[in-house]
């Protein structure tokens, strides 16, 4: 049954409440690719770190299954490099030591010199370099944190990675640099990722799909929206392609308007999902081109 | 600003010395010689002699005279400030290691396991209100030596801070951190050495530093139980000499040792201080 990279198969996680029990999201069963950019957006609370906790296998599903590469997710492993949403630095270590905390972990037959140069590839990457890296992450900014944390999970060149809105806290020009770093190494080497946003266009940027989540409680993933926007991508010509405008409308509406209106528990339109079966693909940059609605920017 | 106010600081303790010293002086002087002796204290042989507390300049002679010789050794009754004070270190120093040994590992197994935490603490509650010279007759009775039995007394003082800091600190470790080290996959072992240790160690030398001002309490009283040599025992055999000006110079002499004591322990406690 295990056809994509990454399997999930009608996961469901529950938390014990004071009555009874808090359903964070249930029926949630979709794929990745190998060498895919998928992006996961929905309301805050809705429970996308908490998905995101079981990808990792920090924290266990209290229904269905995570494959990846075949193998059932039962831990955490170095094959999936988490960004946490809290950066999850260590205080004591400073930004280098925490880089090399995790080359070392990964590598550890490399030398010191080895180490050490690979994880300065990293800090560079993400523009941390110049006496920064020397300092402890109290002495960050909050966007040099979130920077650090990303070269760890980087650095260890994982075969998936997880990002939880990992450049929440940067400025728009850090954040596009950063952004258009991550496009690169993705189209060079392949790499796999989920990444959790609140940004809508930085999701289109970046994605092959974007899920949409409904509001918690019982949430569920109600949509799979296709990024029919060719590679290479950049941030300036992204938005004249004419299925720019489309995906946005579609998913600012979807987060404006449907997210709530689909939410709760067991809608009568969902018992496919209930047995499983994954979120309806929708692609509104061909819908567009095929003279549907909202066609007004295809034109640019 | 910050500079000025040490030096403002500085400026106020020392006046409020002098003025202690000056009044303690004062209040000390020998009765003046117009107010004739009553029957009974010529009785008592001028018991004012005895009554007085030594004045402070008395006390600065004497600590002068100590400790520009403070390790000679002229029989088991008179040996130097420095020689009494060295024996109490030494057991304090011997039964507060051999405590952090033990309380440590401990600790961190109770942090580490619910289930340790639970069947151990029973036993800690029962043991850690006992007062550690309540189990001086029975350390002298297994162990039937004087020395040993006081550096188990202190070991017995200053296990209990440093093992519930321990296993405090080390329960409190935040789960992201834990989490991060679960991520790298790193072993049982290295996750306790790089990640939960450094991230308790300020709650662990806070123990730390507890027990060692508790040892250097005890270690006076027990001294003083046990007898031979130390500064417990010191200052019990000036006062048996009725020798108060010594007694005042060794209580000083406590305070400093136990206040180096502390210094120490509170540098140690900086040195793995960090910032969330
Ligand atoms: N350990 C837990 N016990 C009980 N409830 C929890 C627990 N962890 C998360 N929740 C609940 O699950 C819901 C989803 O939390 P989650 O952190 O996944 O949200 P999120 O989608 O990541 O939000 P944000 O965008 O703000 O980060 C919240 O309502 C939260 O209260
Ligand atoms: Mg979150």
């Amino acid at each position: 049954m295990t056809k994509h990279f990454l399997e999930i198969d009608n996961l469901a996680r529950r938390f014990p409440a004071k009555q009874g029990e808090l359903t964070v999201f249930e029926h949630a069963s979709f794929g990745i690719d190998k060498g895919k950019f998928v992006c996961i957006i929905g309301h805050s609370g809705c429970g996308k770190s908490t998905i995101m906790n079981v990808l990792a296998g920090l924290d266990t599903p209290t229904e269905g299954h995570v494959f990846m590469d075949g193998r059932e997710v039962s831990g955490p492993s170095l094959d999936r490099g988490v960004v946490f949403q809290n950066y999850s630095l260590l205080p004591w270590l400073t930004a280098l030591q925490n880089v090399t905390f995790g080359v070392q972990a990964r590598w550890p037959n490399w030398s010191k010199e080895q180490v050490r140069e690979h994880s300065y590839k990293y800090l560079d990457m993400v523009g941390l370099g110049g006496g920064a890296e020397l300092r402890k992450p109290a002495q960050l900014s909050g966007g040099m944190r979130q920077r650090v944390s990303i070269a760890r999970a980087f650095a260890i060149e994982p075969k998936l990675l997880l990002l939880d809105e990992p450049f929440g806290a940067l400025d728009a020009l850090t954040r596009g640099t950063i952004q258009e770093e991550l496009l690169k190494i993705c189209d060079a080497t392949n790499q796999t990722v989920f990444m959790i946003t609140h940004d809508v266009d930085e999701a289109i940027l970046l994605a092959d799909r974007i899920l949409l989540m409904t509001n918690g409680p019982h949430a569920r993933i109600a949509e799979s929206v296709k990024v029919d926007i060719d590679h290479p991508r950049d941030r300036s010509s992204i938005i004249h392609d004419p299925g720019y405008y489309p995906i946005r409308n579609h998913l600012v509406d979807f987060l404006v308007r449907r997210s709530k209106e689909l939410s709760g528990a067991v809608a009568p339109e969902t018992d496919a999902q209930a047995a499983g079966a994954h979120p309806k693909i929708v692609n509104p940059a061909a819908d567009a081109t095929a003279g549907n609605t909202s066609a007004e920017h295809s034109a640019a | 600003m910050l500079q000025s106010l040490n030096v403002r600081a500085t400026l106020v303790s020392l006046v409020m010395l002098v003025v202690l010293l000056g009044i303690w002086e004062l209040a000390n002087q020998a009765p003046a010689a117009d107010k004739p002796l009553t029957e009974y204290e010529m009785l008592m042989g001028g018991a004012d002699q005895e009554a007085r507390v030594p004045p402070p300049s008395a006390v600065i002679d004497l600590a002068v005279d100590e400790l520009s010789n403070p390790f000679y050794d002229a029989g088991p009754n008179d040996k130097g400030i420095g020689i009494q004070l060295a024996y109490s270190v030494y057991r304090v120093l011997a039964g507060y290691l051999l405590a952090a040994l033990i309380a440590i590992p401990i600790g961190f197994l109770i942090g580490m396991s619910p289930l340790m935490y639970k069947a151990l603490n029973p036993f800690i509650q029962v043991l850690r209100p006992i007062s550690p010279l309540a189990w001086m007759p029975l350390a002298l009775f297994i162990i039937k030596d004087s020395e040993a039995s006081s550096i188990f007394v202190i070991f017995i003082c200053s296990i209990w801070p440093m093992l519930i800091n321990t296993a405090f600190g080390v329960a409190g470790v935040r789960r992201d951190w834990v989490n991060v080290a679960r991520t790298h996959e790193l072993s049982a072992l290295k996750t306790a050495f790089a990640v939960i240790l450094p991230a308790a160690a300020p709650t662990i030398l806070t123990g730390m530093r507890i027990s060692i001002g508790i040892a250097w309490l005890v270690i006076v009283a027990a001294e003083m139980l046990v007898g031979g040599t130390g500064i417990g025992y010191y200052v019990w055999n000036e006062w048996n000499n009725l020798d108060l000006t010594s007694v005042i110079f060794s209580i000083l002499m406590i305070g400093l040792v136990g206040m180096l004591l502390d210094l120490a322990l509170s540098a140690a406690t900086r040195l793995v201080q960090y910032q969330e």
